[in-house]
């Protein structure tokens, strides 16, 4: 049956995508369109090339920080100043990496599928270790597993230094360990034990969700088994030695000797390995769970179809999680394949980053020459990877489109439209941007502007522009 | 421009401001009724009560707590019991002039652990995450006579669940773009008229711009609390404010971020009070957090995610120099499951009462408004100042 949709280019390009660039061509099949995306997707696109690995970060920053230790303290300020602002630089060059990769992104919705899954998934870089590994965090535990299995992406994610250091992972230690019977010998008056933090986010957040029905012992059962599980030189020796685990690329590294020997039961269920297989067979069990399915599926339909999710959607998107062993192609396919999902009506305001990186194609930009994306994503209320709580970013309309948010895109509006390349006729792109979207009352007011700039700053605060 | 909501005159600075008045007459009368401002502060990522308000004189405390244990020597002696964190400064003078109270072993309902569940139900007013949409700080306005529009002010760039609902809500934040072309805000302002949710948004976005003057801020405790100030002190002014402070949740090397964050909280109090001149002696500050932290020490050097914390009143008009608490105890028995403070005092009783007292309301009428359902847990004292 051949319905006319003639907002479906505009509802593929917008809703589902980054937003509509100049040169873009409206696709004629919209969910042709973002499938074939899913078979040409590169995990490690070229923006990404100056990328340092993580191990690398990780092992510099402990080299530095024996440095500073090993001067004379009256000595040791300038170069800690040092260290920070190269931890520093290192956080605004992946974000500069990351918007550029936005710009001229081949899979639009596979990119907006990472930036969701990292937010998902959120860090938060307040702490100048987990701010300068924000990027290989996106990288190296996002980027590759978006088209895989979710478990795969969980263990991923869970082992990076970033999470590790953000949730205080690093500094746990099994209080039967070998580790702790050790330093309780050496200073009987320091006590060293569990941290759960990892452990009830993982529960909570990443995979099972909030009151899914696990208890305080599940999480301290979890966290114990979660021991050792650390970062090379930041809780862990840097060098392998007997016992440790060391992953060179990222830096992770298992320490048997903080592991919290014995078997741990959690959810009603024995966990008997040894080492880290003990977490990570409870974390697979975990990502098969059916209430994963249900979170996962909840909040990609709020994400992409509404803030409050039709039913029928998340029922659906669980199902195929379910059907598929937690396999998320089958998961997006099923998302596409919902009516619920191209409804003409904008369902969704913009997020702060959304609407920046969709101003920013919009104006056909490509590189980002006098634009600072870090201070712009501050001043609009969202500092990238910087939530300031590890449940990310809300993904409701509630809790950013408050009036004085509002002002600073129209404030910033004005400031992109009159950046020297800006000088695009407002008139002519509208319709190229919202295509099938562009309202009577939009186009007029972009006609009757003073101005081209002030036209040009109208629609990217346009009611359609604003929403996807 | 045309005026839409002629009583959020309070919100004009322009001349248009002076045309506001004539569709007005009220709001004088309103005025008259209620000169008390309310200010609430969230302290997002539950705040360690045992460590701002410390029981130094209960026998378990110093063991629960030991690399973490404040030395009483060191803290603001309060009364027999109880001391206040050396870094709360500006607040322990406070209480010595009868004008901070404090409030401990105090929680919502909640009592599970997530900070997000907990946040919701401490913004919201419910008994359970998400049974309720709209916050109960938006619920208080509508109980004002004659004040339910845009009476209430967020600093903030987004508006906090807890002021979110019916009544309508201005926020602010400093903004350190540069102003754009008067044109283009005109040019918006007529693309938006149709638009129910921007057309909301722009007014008060405009109306708190043209309030905050020319002087942008930067946003550090002491500015946050002067910004807060210049709304509240206004003859026009919002009689409602909510400040959203985070950072409190402290997992691992726990003395030195506590002592930071409360330092902050400390210099934000002092701003208010400085910059509010007269107005402080009308004024009450309620500073609250979604639930606790554990009694014992972790293995970390920080606390996890507890039940019962410590809650304050703040300001001039509160009756102070007294800490009110039903103390449960920290002995092993003692604890709520064997590792948190019990609460013996609901905030949603400590809330409604604030609130009734401090804009003359019926109590029994405010608690229902703003915990529906919702019968009063642990018993108080008059509050404030008559």
């Amino acid at each position: 049956m051949a319905v006319h949709e003639p907002a479906m280019p505009g509802i593929a390009l917008n809703r589902f995508g980054l937003g509509t660039r100049p040169d873009d061509t409206a696709p004629a099949d919209g969910r042709r369109w973002l499938l074939e995306q899913l078979g040409r997707y590169e995990p490690r696109p070229a923006a990404w090339d100056p990328l340092p690995a993580s191990g690398d970060l990780v092992r510099d920053t402990v080299a530095r920080q024996r440095e500073i230790r090993d001067t004379p303290s009256d000595q040791q300020a300038p170069a800690r100043e040092a260290l920070r602002k190269a931890q520093r630089q290192h956080y605004l060059d992946a974000i500069d990496m990351r918007t550029l990769s936005a710009l001229d992104a081949p899979t639009p919705f596979v990119e907006r599928l990472v930036h969701f899954w990292a937010n998902h998934f959120a860090i938060s870089a307040e702490n100048p270790a987990v701010a300068m590994l924000a990027g290989s965090f996106e990288a190296d535990a996002i980027r590759p597993h978006v088209l895989g299995r979710f478990e795969n992406m969980v263990l991923a994610v869970e082992r990076h230094p970033a999470m590790l250091l953000f949730l205080n992972q690093n500094a746990s230690i099994g209080p039967g360990s070998v580790a702790a019977t050790r330093a309780t010998r050496r200073n009987p008056a320091q006590q060293r034990g569990l941290n759960e933090n990892l452990a009830r986010e993982i529960m909570e957040l990443h995979t099972l969700g909030v009151r899914s029905g696990y208890g305080q012992e599940d999480v301290t059962e979890f966290a114990r088994a979660l021991t050792g599980w650390s970062v090379a030189g930041l809780g862990a020796p840097d060098t392998p030695r007997r016992g440790v685990e060391l992953d060179q690329g990222t830096g992770y590294a298992f320490q048997a000797e903080r592991h919290e020997p014995g078997p741990r039961t959690v959810l009603g269920r024995r966990y008997g390995q040894a080492g880290q297989q003990q977490a990570a067979a409870i974390i697979r069990d975990f990502a098969r769970a059916d209430a994963t399915a249900r979170h996962v599926a909840t909040k990609l339909a709020r994400h992409f179809v509404a803030d409050n999710p039709p039913p029928a959607v998340v029922e659906r998107l669980a199902r195929a999680y379910r059907d598929h062993d937690g396999e998320l192609k089958p998961v997006y396919q099923a998302l596409i394949a919902s009516p619920e999902a191209w409804r003409p009506a904008p369902a969704k305001f913009k997020t702060p980053w959304e609407w920046l990186v969709s101003a920013l194609r919009g104006l056909g930009r490509t590189d980002l020459q006098g634009v600072r994306v870090a201070a712009l994503m501050q001043q609009l209320g969202q500092p990238l990877w910087r939530p300031g709580s590890p449940a990310g970013y809300d993904d409701v309309a509630g809790s950013w489109a408050a009036p004085d948010a509002l002002m600073r895109r129209v404030e910033l509006a004005g400031r992109l439209a009159s950046l020297p390349d800006a000088g695009m006729d407002a008139r002519q792109l509208a319709p190229r941007l919202l295509p099938g979207q562009l309202g009577e009352a939009t186009a007029t007011a972009l006609s009757r502007a003073e101005s081209g700039r002030t036209a040009m700053a109208l629609l990217l605060v346009s009611p359609e522009f604003l929403r996807r | 421009m045309t005026i839409a909501h002629p009583r959020r005159r309070w919100l004009q600075q322009t001349a248009l401001a002076a045309a506001a008045t004539a569709f007005a007459p009220r709001v004088l009368f309103a005025r008259a009724e209620t000169d008390r401002r309310f200010v609430f502060i969230i302290q997002r990522g539950a705040a360690d009560g045992l460590n701002t308000v410390i029981p130094y004189a209960d026998p378990a405390y110093a063991g629960l707590r030991r690399e973490l244990a404040i030395d009483p020597a060191q803290a603001i002696r309060l009364d027999g019991s109880f001391a206040l964190h050396p870094a709360l400064a500006a607040t322990g003078e406070l209480y010595r002039a009868g004008q901070a109270l404090f409030l401990h072993a105090v929680a919502s309902p909640y009592r599970e652990r997530s900070h997000f569940d907990g946040q919701n139900v401490l913004e919201t007013g419910g008994t359970r995450p998400y049974q309720r949409k709209d916050g109960w700080l938006n619920r208080l306005l509508g109980m004002l006579p004659g004040l339910k529009d845009a009476e209430a002010i967020a600093l903030a760039p987004t508006v906090p669940l807890a002021l979110r609902g019916q009544g309508r809500v201005a926020s602010y934040a400093p903004s350190a773009l540069p102003a754009p072309p008067d044109d283009l805000l005109l040019r918006v302002q007529q693309l938006y008229e149709p638009d129910a949710q921007l057309h909301t948004l722009w007014d008060a976005a405009l109306e708190a711009r043209d309030m905050a003057g020319p002087g942008r801020t930067r946003q550090n405790p002491a500015e946050l609390g002067k910004l807060a100030a210049t709304f509240l002190k206004r003859p026009d002014g919002p009689r409602i404010a909510m400040v959203e402070t985070g950072g409190w949740d402290t997992h691992a090397g726990q003395n030195a971020r506590l002592a930071a964050q409360l330092k902050n909280l400390d210099a934000l109090l002092a701003a208010l009070k400085e910059h509010l001149g007269d107005a402080w002696t009308r004024t009450v500050v309620l500073v609250a957090t979604e639930f606790g932290r554990t009694a014992a020490v972790n293995g970390t050097g920080g606390t996890d995610h507890g039940t019962g914390s410590a809650a304050m009143l703040v300001g001039g008009a509160v009756r102070g120099g007294r800490v009110i608490a039903d103390w449960p105890g920290l002995g092993p028995s003692q604890l709520l499951e064997a590792r948190d403070l019990r609460p013996t005092l609901g905030l949603p009783t400590l809330i409604a009462a604030t609130a009734a007292e401090c804009f003359a309301l019926d109590p029994g009428r405010t608690l229902q408004t703003l915990y529906p359902g919702q019968t009063a847990a642990g018993r108080l004292p008059g509050l404030l100042t008559s």
